[in-house]
């Protein structure tokens, strides 16, 4: 005990130093960010704003927070850290393999069930907003994720351009759709075509490289398509855009109030949530295809190729293994479900422009993918919710405005919180949500791979 | 030269260079059929050099290294081959290949030549088992109809997986690594992981193995296991082994002929015994010049 005071009062002194710090850094980051504001006034001027006091609110209490997280907080994490571990391990596990039991089927089944219980909650009309904001949002952020993760996650290829075959994808269903008036469910596989082929053209050139000299090819080839978009305008009318895009039909009947309309078809009073309904089912089907495919190609040697690559690419050489077309196939198969996402987004959308299609939609998939865990279609899913789910509900947390005041817009601070949830992710999951591997084949039981056995992308690259 | 009769692998004139080092200079040595050949040398020699030029990693500055299936007799058609400048003649009874013509992966696959690495090449985050299939990736791809078929789940499919997968076990059952098939290869200790890139390796289907020090890092017991497996591959399975160490108790006890080399040129070439005893092996190992290997030997008391 007697030991135990002194230790007590260098801790004390510990955390004041801390929190004392991070005041002057926060005082520092948030003096440009924070204390001063640029207004319009009414002559149409700019004029500097001071806005001291919230600068200083926020101040103390991010040196506040500091001192009780030392205080508080960081004794009770050392003391656990110094505990052995060992015995907790088994029973941890358990509880995980068994919530991934049944953890597949309740998600397919609410997945399926969703508008069903949104459409009772919520009525016709006020249904449609949940289902096309959050259902369809997220299933098209969910599929672009799990396309995705067949290249960065199982071959291992860094791609930043991902976007540019989802653009291939939305162009080519706009412009065929409204040239040769052809169908949804016949431009649906032309479009996975065509992204696959462009995703051919790709790798073509970029065979030789890995990692970082990887990435920025594939980021110039995202930029090449967008600005093929806006440039060539005789094709794409350029930043204005291609309008009215057919919509989806249902296996040929039109949503829409006429007599041979969806709703008069079937005797229902017309509704737009109809369609709404129709399009969920849609993506969800194309984003279950996606998870079928790869589950079954991650079970099939092309899929073990992929990953054998990501492990290590002069082991699959050497083993007889074409690396050249191991890492075309993954290219293209990758393109072609960002093609399909694309022509369902222009379908859905009915008007697509370049801005759709830039660098930023890359990097929030590519984000998905990272934070769910390279690999894992659950983890993708996941982080795909947390990520397009959480910017949505940003925009609806009107409430935060009787709060703040009337111009308080919570969808601003979306790139905020997303960064605060990155350096969140980096600090105590740094390989992403779920990052156990599954073994694709196994003699007598299945027992999942650790990460730090794994390859990731990111890291260890650059070597041949 | 003792005939075409048993040849498995010619290497000619091999020379290859990085920048100023000639790192291989004018090499010719060849392998017979079911023979162990060991090739040693100081550090720096070019042995991994020759291993790389042999499995295509390398493409050499000059030379030929030719290899031939079946019946011996199609060498007399390795300068008709290299005249028309393919890369292979196939006849029913056998293939000629000409390697330093191929790309890695086709002198894996077509050629049957498997190798194994200095430092290994696992892949350490997939499990035994699944670096066992994925060296079988060629017929699998085929019994897949290239993935397309394979992805409705066909049976052949599934019966050609079984097939792999029953190789696999008896590879595993061979190196005593059965218990540890499920579990992540990066997690097996040193000396299995070093059994397991050789199994991964004969799960090509090989017509020759190239070792690169199979034994380093190994304790005196897991080399005497490793001796017996290598002799079991080469009387059992067929398989011809081109095989580099530094290990003298692998090397004198199995190889069957020993290639020595120097700064990338051959010094000496004969059984075990004739190496062990030649001067000027003795000359590069101990570091000096040939007349002064007696004064040497004296010294540290030879």
């Amino acid at each position: 005990m007697q030991a135990a005071a002194p230790d007590w009062r260098s801790q004390v002194m510990r955390g004041l130093r801390d929190a004392a710090l991070t005041t002057l850094i926060a005082f520092g980051l948030l003096l440009p960010l924070l204390g001063f504001q640029t207004v319009t006034d009414i002559r149409n001027q700019l004029i500097l704003q001071t806005r001291f006091p919230l600068l200083f609110a926020l101040t103390a209490a991010i040196g506040l927070l500091r001192l009780a997280y030392s205080l508080l907080l960081e004794s009770r994490l050392e003391r656990r850290a110094a505990r052995p571990v060992a015995a907790a391990v088994p029973t941890r596990f358990d509880w995980r393999a068994s919530a991934g039991k049944w953890f597949i089927p309740f998600g397919i089944g609410f997945v399926i069930a969703y508008p069903l219980v949104v459409l009772a909650l919520y009525g016709r009309t006020g249904a449609v907003k949940w289902i096309d904001n959050f259902g369809i949002q997220i299933l098209i952020y969910v599929m672009l994720g799990w396309g995705l993760n067949i290249v960065v996650g199982l071959a291992g290829l860094l791609d930043l351009g991902y976007v540019a075959f989802y653009a291939v994808g939305a162009y080519s269903y706009a412009l065929l759709a409204k040239a040769f008036g052809l169908s949804f469910w016949i431009l649906l596989p032309l479009a996975g075509c065509l992204a696959s082929f462009w995703g051919l053209l790709l790798g073509f050139p970029v065979l030789r490289l890995r990692g970082d000299y990887l990435a920025i090819v594939t980021l110039a080839f995202g930029e090449i398509i967008r600005m093929i978009l806006i440039n060539w305008v005789a094709l794409t009318n350029g930043y204005a855009g291609i309008g009215g895009i057919p919509r989806p039909t249902f296996f040929g009947i039109p949503f829409n109030a006429d007599d041979n309309g969806f709703a008069a078809t079937f005797g229902l009073e017309f509704f737009p949530i109809y369609r709404t309904i129709f399009l969920y089912y849609l993506i969800l089907g194309l984003a279950l295809l996606t998870a079928f495919v790869t589950v079954r190609l991650r079970r099939l040697p092309v899929g073990r190729a992929w990953e054998a690559l990501r492990e290590d690419e002069i082991a699959c050489r050497a083993l007889g293994i074409n690396t050249t077309n191991t890492k075309l196939t993954a290219f293209a198969i990758g393109a072609m479900f960002a093609g399909f996402a694309g022509s369902f987004f222009a379908a859905r959308q009915a008007f697509i422009s370049p801005e759709s299609f830039t660098f930023l939609e890359s990097a929030t998939i590519l984000g998905i993918v990272v934070l769910g865990g390279m690999g894992s279609q659950i983890g993708v899913a996941i982080a795909a919710i947390l990520m397009i789910g959480g910017t949505e509900i940003l925009r609806q947390l009107d409430f935060l405005k009787d709060i703040f005041g009337r111009d308080f817009d919570p969808t601003q601070y979306r790139m905020l919180l997303f960064g605060l949830g990155m350096v969140l992710m980096m600090r105590w999951r740094p390989r992403g949500l779920i990052t156990r591997r599954a073994p694709s084949v196994f003699l007598k039981e299945r027992k999942s791979i650790a990460a730090d056995l794994v390859k990731e992308t990111l890291v260890k690259e650059g070597q041949v | 030269m003792a005939g075409n009769r048993d040849i498995l692998l010619r290497v000619e004139h091999l020379t290859m260079r990085f920048g100023g080092l000639v790192a291989v200079d004018d090499l010719s040595f060849e392998a017979r059929r079911g023979d162990i050949t060991a090739l040693i040398g100081p550090n720096g020699a070019g042995k991994t050099t020759v291993f790389n030029c042999i499995t295509g990693f390398y493409k050499p500055h000059c030379g030929r290294i030719g290899l031939c299936h079946g019946n011996p007799a199609l060498w007399s058609e390795l300068d008709a081959l290299t005249a028309s400048g393919r890369r292979s003649t196939r006849r029913t009874d056998g293939a000629l290949y000409q390697l330093e013509r191929m790309p890695d992966f086709l002198v894996a696959d077509q050629a049957r030549v498997a190798r194994t690495f200095q430092n290994m090449r696992l892949f350490p985050g997939m499990t035994v088992l699944e670096n066992l299939l994925v060296a079988q990736h060629n017929p699998l791809m085929f019994a897949s109809g290239y993935t397309l078929l394979g992805i409705f789940g066909l049976s052949s499919y599934r019966s050609a997986e079984r097939a792999a997968i029953d190789k696999a076990r008896h590879w595993l059952g061979r190196v005593g690594l059965l218990a540890r098939a499920d579990d992540p290869a990066g997690d097996l200790p040193y000396g299995d992981q070093r059994r397991l890139e050789i199994v991964r390796a004969m799960c090509t289907d090989p017509v020759l193995l190239c070792l690169d020090e199979p034994a380093a890092g190994l304790n005196p017991h897991e080399s005497a296991e490793l001796n017996a497996l290598l002799l079991s591959i080469r009387d059992d399975c067929a398989v011809s082994i081109l095989l580099i160490e530094h290990d003298m108790s692998v090397v004198m006890e199995i190889s069957d002929r020993i290639v020595v080399l120097d700064y990338g040129v051959k010094i000496a070439e004969g059984t075990p015994t004739q190496v062990r005893d030649d001067t000027k092996v003795i000359a590069a190992y101990l570091g000096v010049a040939d007349k002064d290997v007696a004064k040497v030997e004296a010294e540290v008391g030879l």
